[in-house]
């Protein structure tokens, strides 16, 4: 295997979920892949499948959940798998680290309790080394007094120490993805570069790679290489970091920019914060044609833009933009 | 911890008072302890004697006084239908009940705790669905109907069917004869009433623990705990049963505090003499002074195993335990 194999590949990957009024499109038709060490960024608003995709990577959803497409980890079919082989990928290989860590830490056990157990579920390993190792990677999250730390309960840790435990915990296998679902969202600003802070220090150590979603493209501005950008279910663009920011291909991810809090913007009266309007469309019953284009700046009705379902494609290197006018489409300056 | 389980015990101290004094009095103003002297045709001066012996022309309050100071030392006074000491008489039918409460709890718990987590785990199975369904005839079954079913099916009719010496299962008593200790005898003879005791109680803890298995089934700390790789029965046992079990527990001591004064039905058909059967027979014979001590002590058991679910609570929950 080369260095320039990709480590994960998503196929074609689409979730849906049986609802009363039909099949609910979690995730529809989303393609992408991660290279090793790579770090890639994925953003869209709340509902837009960010958290469905990462579950469907590592087989988590619910079994009512109907999922189609591949996923390929090193070559290996994870959807396909059986759950007991999975298991040996989770965590070791594979792992995630959560949302909401208050309750996605189980409160009946310490915290140290808990990271032992992603060692012990994987290694075989003496109580001492056990020990070391928790405190170990207590302090590479840095928590301090780890040996006292390691004794208390999730409810005894403020919330950036729960997020920093979760991370721990993600990472003491030295997986080689690790996917951070929202990992920021709850913590205040200053936390949050603390934490983003550990994951830049994971990285440079274990060499991982790194999926971060989260809906703060100033995240993903700091840390990520690459960055795909999720609206309803479906990807709309995908490009580097600085390709996505300077050289944007879709409405939506100009909205999103322009949606950014500027320093460099003065923010009088007539140039308030933008801001993209309506809501985000049903998942169960979507627009005809481009599911952006009811709340799209530049939709052409009654053209192609509401008869005809827009496919990715690729209009720079290594640039891909789900809009019929990818062309047309300038940076954040113009829309705002 | 200690400071938490102080708490819940002081203030248990006023509850048990208020309730005892509440029962006092309520089981003076209904039953008099004089009356079958009365309906003996005693003038009216022996009466009065009586009345003066026990203490019954003095102030409630000071009687209830009197009473719980002795109460406390162990004299509870001498039942009016048997001339026995009360205290011996519930002792004994304290024993009864606890060995029906002690392997009903344990068969209940057992099955419930199985089904429900079973039920949980293959939500929408077909024996999902059987287990539903048994639930509920169980809780609608009362044990005095269920009680008599079991009697005539699986005791009395099998020896018809089978041409049978005896009876597989008895129906009088927890031993025959001046048999005694835990043996086949003994095993015999707790069947039926133990069936019939937990019927209502697994239909309703299992249909319990199946929602609460559910519940955390669905929490995000199991899909961390599998994200980590913990293998599926480890994920069920270690982190789902380990709080699906916290509400459960709860519910279980509180049923339990209940269950002492509580089996008047069953013991009475399957004529064992314990508490319950010892409150109907004093009930009507309106024996006041095993009545009073009897609410008094049925009273106990359901304060204590509140204190205990409390407490419990507060072991299997760390962030109860640092409130
Ligand atoms: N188990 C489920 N059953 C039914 N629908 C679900 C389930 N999980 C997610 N969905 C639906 O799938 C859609 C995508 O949800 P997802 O959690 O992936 O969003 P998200 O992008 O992670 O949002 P957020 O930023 O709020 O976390 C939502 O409409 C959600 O209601
Ligand atoms: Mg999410």
């Amino acid at each position: 295997m080369t260095g320039l194999d990709p480590l994960l590949v998503v196929e074609h990957l689409s979730v849906e979920f049986p609802t009363d009024d039909g099949a609910l499109h979690a995730v529809d038709d989303v393609s992408f892949a991660v290279m090793p060490h790579e770090t890639l960024g994925i953003v869209g608003e709340s509902g837009s499948g960010k958290t469905v995709t990462s579950m469907a990577v590592l087989g988590l959803l619910p079994t009512r959940a109907r999922v189609s497409g591949a996923v390929r980890f090193r070559g290996q079919d994870l959807l396909g798998m059986r759950e007991k082989d999975l298991e040996k990928i989770r965590g070791a290989k594979i792992a995630m680290v959560f949302q909401d860590a208050l309750t996605a830490l189980n409160p009946a056990y310490t915290v140290g309790d808990q990271i032992a157990e992603a060692v012990t579920v994987h290694n075989q390993i003496g109580r001492d080394a056990l020990a070391t190792r928790v405190r170990e990677l207590l302090t590479l999250v840095g928590i301090p007094n780890p040996s006292e730390r390691a004794e208390q309960f999730p409810h005894e840790y403020s919330g950036g120490m729960r997020q920093r435990a979760m991370i721990a915990m993600s990472i003491a296998n030295d997986p080689d993805l690790l996917i951070a679902d929202e990992p920021t969202t709850a913590l205040d600003v200053t936390i949050q570069a603390q934490v983003l802070e550990v994951f830049g220090r994971i990285q440079e150590r274990t060499e991982s790679a790194i999926i971060i979603i989260t809906h703060d493209l100033g995240v993903v501005a700091g840390v990520a290489d690459r960055v795909m950008v999720m609206y309803s279910g479906q990807q709309v663009e995908l490009a580097s970091v600085d390709d996505l920011f300077y050289n944007t291909r879709h409405p939506y991810t100009a909205g999103l920019l322009a949606s950014l809090p500027r320093l460099d913007r003065r923010a009088d009266k007539a140039d308030r914060l933008h801001r993209i309007t309506g809501q985000p469309p049903s998942l169960v019953f979507r627009p005809s044609g481009c599911s952006f284009h009811p709340r799209c700046p530049e939709a052409r009705i009654g053209g192609l833009c509401t008869e005809v379902v827009p496919e990715l494609r690729e209009v720079a290197q290594g640039h891909l933009s789900a809009c019929h006018f990818a062309q047309d489409i300038f940076g954040v300056e113009r829309v705002s | 911890m200690l400071s938490f389980l102080g708490r819940r015990v002081l203030f248990t101290i006023p509850v048990v008072l208020i309730a005892s004094f509440v029962l006092f009095i309520f089981v003076r103003a209904t039953f008099d302890p004089t009356a079958q002297l009365r309906s003996s045709h005693a003038d009216s001066a022996s009466v009065a004697r009586e009345k003066e012996r026990l203490g019954l022309d003095r102030p409630v309050v000071v009687q209830y006084g009197d009473w719980l100071g002795k109460f406390v030392h162990g004299d509870w006074g001498q039942s009016e239908r048997t001339r026995e000491p009360v205290f011996g008489m519930i002792r004994r039918a304290l024993w009864y009940t606890v060995q029906l409460i002690f392997w009903g709890i344990l068969l209940s718990a057992t099955v419930s705790i199985f089904v429900g987590v079973y039920s949980a785990v293959k939500q929408y199975s077909p024996l999902d669905y059987t287990f539903t369904g048994l639930a509920f005839v169980g809780l609608a079954l009362p044990p005095f109907w269920f009680g008599l079913i079991a009697i005539e099916f699986l005791a009395v009719q099998p020896v018809n069917w089978f041409h049978l010496q005896e009876p597989i299962f008895s129906f009088v008593g927890l031993h025959s004869g001046d048999s005694t200790g835990f043996n086949l005898d003994y095993v015999r003879h707790l069947a039926l009433p133990v069936l019939t005791l937990t019927v209502q109680i697994i239909a309703s803890w299992s249909r319990f623990q199946r929602a609460a298995m559910l519940d955390v089934l669905q929490s995000d700390y199991i899909r961390t705990a599998r994200a980590k790789g913990v293998p599926r029965r480890q994920v069920i046992v270690k982190h789902g049963l380990r709080n699906a079990l916290i509400p459960l527990v709860t519910v279980m001591a509180l049923d339990i505090g209940a269950l002492f004064g509580g089996l008047i039905i069953t013991e009475t058909i399957f004529s064992i003499p314990g508490m319950g059967r010892l409150f109907y027979e004093s009930l009507l014979a309106g024996d006041a002074t095993v009545l009073v001590a009897w609410t008094v002590v049925t009273a106990l058991f359901i304060v204590a195993f509140n204190l205990l679910a409390d407490v419990l609570y507060g072991v299997l929950d760390p962030r109860v335990r640092m409130a």
